[in-house]
């Protein structure tokens, strides 16, 4: 299977602070991708270098296996990548039909075809199951999660073949965040590449088939989802065996095996 | 909530003919119950739109009329339409800059600037009145892209650029006018006759009656693909009712200017800039960008628009617009001068604008602001001047009312938070 997307030595400096150090990072068409890593980690500004919000100092981008340049937005748009940002980026102004269409709106020379985009806009919501009271009131009127819903059926409105969400469930609660991982397995079944950055480990192994993780702007793992420990993958996060978390899980399971208590015994 | 869901979902299935208004909300009932539920909940909610204007409208004519009895006749309505229309079109300019979230100081210096360049070509070089005018059009075009170079490429801050326009812009005028700086336009002639032309009483009826036909068009045709795509709309009846509105209204003010000297070409350019820039903002793509960026900059960069394409343009377009006023003006004064649209020019066109309902605060309002905004302007000058008052008595008033409108913008915008719509 050849991957749509495939990053290679990607770093990214903001002033003194050098955010990405040579990330590589693939993605298969049908395969969700889970990007973890600590706050910091790079997380954010690896989706923003692939949507071209922010332009990456080194490293190349390789789209269907042919080198990319994606120095704008529009340039991911029109390669096939949709972002869904953590600030879900929506205009409070404009309505759910103005937010879903913003950048592409449907109409000939120029001019809006309002029905037509409001008709799709309808289908769309249905399909996922969105439950919004009308496509036709201000954003500013929507609850947090409504406007999550939004935001990541704009992401699909333009038949993207790789899917960026960031933080998709970090906000709703538990019967929405069932229908996004349902959403994103809906995706990985119509073929579509996913990258999904998430801080729940639970939901990451609940639809993600690998796991990548950042550690300091730099990879700290690639594992496949069916062959890695949760422990594992925490203590690839974290970036050793000897940390807080490491030392507490340690500590927590030597009160029923005692002999994995060596850990905390060398510590001692 | 979970039975609300229920109603949507066979709405939104849309099998239940005919399609039914969406029961959970903010799509209003029809019928006379409809519109008072709906007009109660915009009240609650601090989205009052045009109210506040119109009924301050009544107000201060109702107020006039009660001082003097002549501020109600057709002549002087009359004047009052030719003496809003250039400083109007200036005003629509400002709305699109307001709906950015952002400000143009330059426009009066920039209207006088483009005057000067106009009288001097048509009057001291001989220039055709349409030469000329196209050349004070493009030189205002210039000038907006200097503006917006700045602003939307250097990121200078908009107030920053425009203000040093104002000064910078005022003083080429004073060159471009040279030593006697005055130029009288002549009485006869292709500019004079801007805003001294009247149309015969049964043009301006046709063009009353084209205006209705149209709006009622629109609307039904509107209606009918709504029906046919299987979304909610408004039945036809009330589609006849607003254009019985919209029909008294029109038809009303022509028979009154008719009764004067017919219907003025000036407002006629004013109302038709007023209603070709609305219907780019509300039905075009370019509309949706700009209030898009004035709403939320960054969503509408990572959509995929030209943020600075969009501000560039709109700078263009609002001194483009004010150049439009600096000719109006121009041509109804018969004469540019050093003090021309150096007077309340820019002061007017941006309270006109707030007044009328543009928000300051961006991505909020309508050309028609500049149309009601300026309608109470000039009122409240037009009446002071029919009593005689002191200028230092308008200058105050026109200062309470700007007050009284921001302060409405203000409390509205809040009203609109509480409520879930801001």
């Amino acid at each position: 299977m050849t991957n749509v997307l495939e990053l290679r030595g990607i770093s990214k400096r903001f002033g003194a602070v050098q955010a990405l150090t040579e990330v590589d990072l693939d993605v298969a068409p049908g395969e969700v991708v889970a990007l973890v890593g600590d706050n910091g980690a790079g997380k954010s500004t690896l989706i923003k270098v692939i949507s071209g919000v922010i332009s990456p100092d080194e490293g190349t981008i390789r789209w269907d296996g042919k080198p990319v340049v994606i120095t704008r937005p529009h340039d991911a748009q029109t390669l096939g990548i949709a972002t869904v940002f953590q600030d879900l980026a929506l205009c409070d102004n404009l309505d759910v039909v103005g937010n879903l269409f913003l950048g592409r709106e449907l109409g000939s020379g120029g001019v809006l075809d309002e029905i037509e985009m409001e008709k799709r806009a309808r289908e769309l919501l249905r399909t996922l199951s969105v439950k919004i009271p009308s496509v036709r009131i201000a954003i500013a009127s929507l609850s947090g999660g409504q406007r999550q819903s939004v935001a990541i059926a704009r992401a699909l409105l333009g038949q993207p073949k790789v899917v960026l969400l960031d933080e998709p469930t970090a906000a709703l609660g538990v019967e929405q965040t069932a229908q996004v991982l349902d959403l994103i397995e809906r995706l990985r079944e119509q073929h579509l590449g996913v990258i999904l950055i998430s801080h729940n480990l639970a939901d990451v192994r609940a639809v993600a088939d690998r796991v990548v993780v950042l550690r300091l702007g730099k990879n700290g793992g690639d594992f496949r989802v069916d062959e890695v420990s949760h422990e594992q993958i925490v203590a690839a996060i974290t970036g050793a065996q000897d940390n807080v978390v490491a030392r507490r899980q340690a500590r927590t399971v030597a009160h029923g095996h005692p002999s994995s208590g060596a850990i905390e015994g060398a510590k001692a | 909530m979970s039975g609300a869901v229920g109603g949507e979902a066979s709405n939104l299935g849309g099998a239940t003919p005919p399609p039914a208004v969406d029961p959970r909300l903010l799509v209003r009932e029809s019928g006379i119950r409809g519109y008072v539920d709906d007009f109660r909940r915009r009240l609650q909610g601090g989205d009052l739109g045009a109210l506040p204007v119109a009924i301050g409208l009544v107000v201060i004519w109702a107020t006039f009329y009660g001082f003097n009895h002549n501020f109600l006749t057709p002549q002087n309505l009359s004047n009052l339409a030719l003496q809003i229309a250039s400083n109007g079109t200036m005003s629509v300019g400002i709305v699109l800059v307001l709906l950015l979230g952002e400000i143009d100081l330059s426009v009066g210096s920039v209207s006088g600037l483009t005057g000067a360049v106009l009288a001097v070509l048509n009057v001291n070089q001989g220039m055709s009145a349409g030469v000329a005018i196209l050349a004070a059009l493009a030189a205002g075009a210039v000038v907006g892209a200097i503006h917006g170079f700045f602003f939307s490429r250097v990121g200078v801050p908009s107030f920053v650029v425009t203000l040093a326009g104002l000064i910078g812009w005022q003083g080429l005028q004073l060159y471009v006018l040279g030593k006697e700086g005055t130029i009288n336009i002549p009485y006869e002639g292709g500019v004079a006759a801007l805003t001294h032309t009247f149309f015969p009483p049964a043009i301006g009826y046709a063009v009353g009656a084209a205006v209705v036909f149209l709006y009622l068009a629109f609307d039904v045709s509107a209606s009918r693909r709504r029906v046919k795509a299987g979304l909610p709309s408004r039945p036809v009846s009330e589609a006849i009712v607003r254009a019985l509105l919209v029909a008294v209204a029109v038809f009303v003010s022509i028979y009154v200017l008719n009764e004067a000297e017919g219907l003025p070409l000036a407002l006629v350019i004013f109302v038709g800039f007023v209603a070709v820039f609305d219907w780019i903002l509300r039905r075009t793509r370019y509309g949706r960008m700009i209030f898009a960026v004035g709403g939320n900059a960054e969503a509408a960069r990572r959509a995929g628009i030209d943020v600075r394409m969009v501000r560039l343009s709109v700078y263009i377009l609002a001194a483009v617009m004010a150049a439009a006023g600096g000719v109006l003006a121009g041509s109804r004064l018969f004469a540019v001068n050093q003090s021309s649209g150096g007077n309340n020019e820019l002061l007017n066109a941006i309270a006109a604008a707030v007044i009328g309902g543009t928000s300051l605060f961006g991505g909020r309002g309508s050309t028609y602001s500049a149309l009601l905004g300026m309608l109470v302007i000039g009122s409240i000058s037009n009446g002071m001047y029919l009593l005689q008052l002191d200028s230092s008595v308008q200058f105050m008033i026109t200062g309470s009312v700007l007050l009284a409108a921001v302060v409405i913008d203000s409390l509205s915008r809040r009203g609109r938070q509480s409520s879930g719509r801001a």
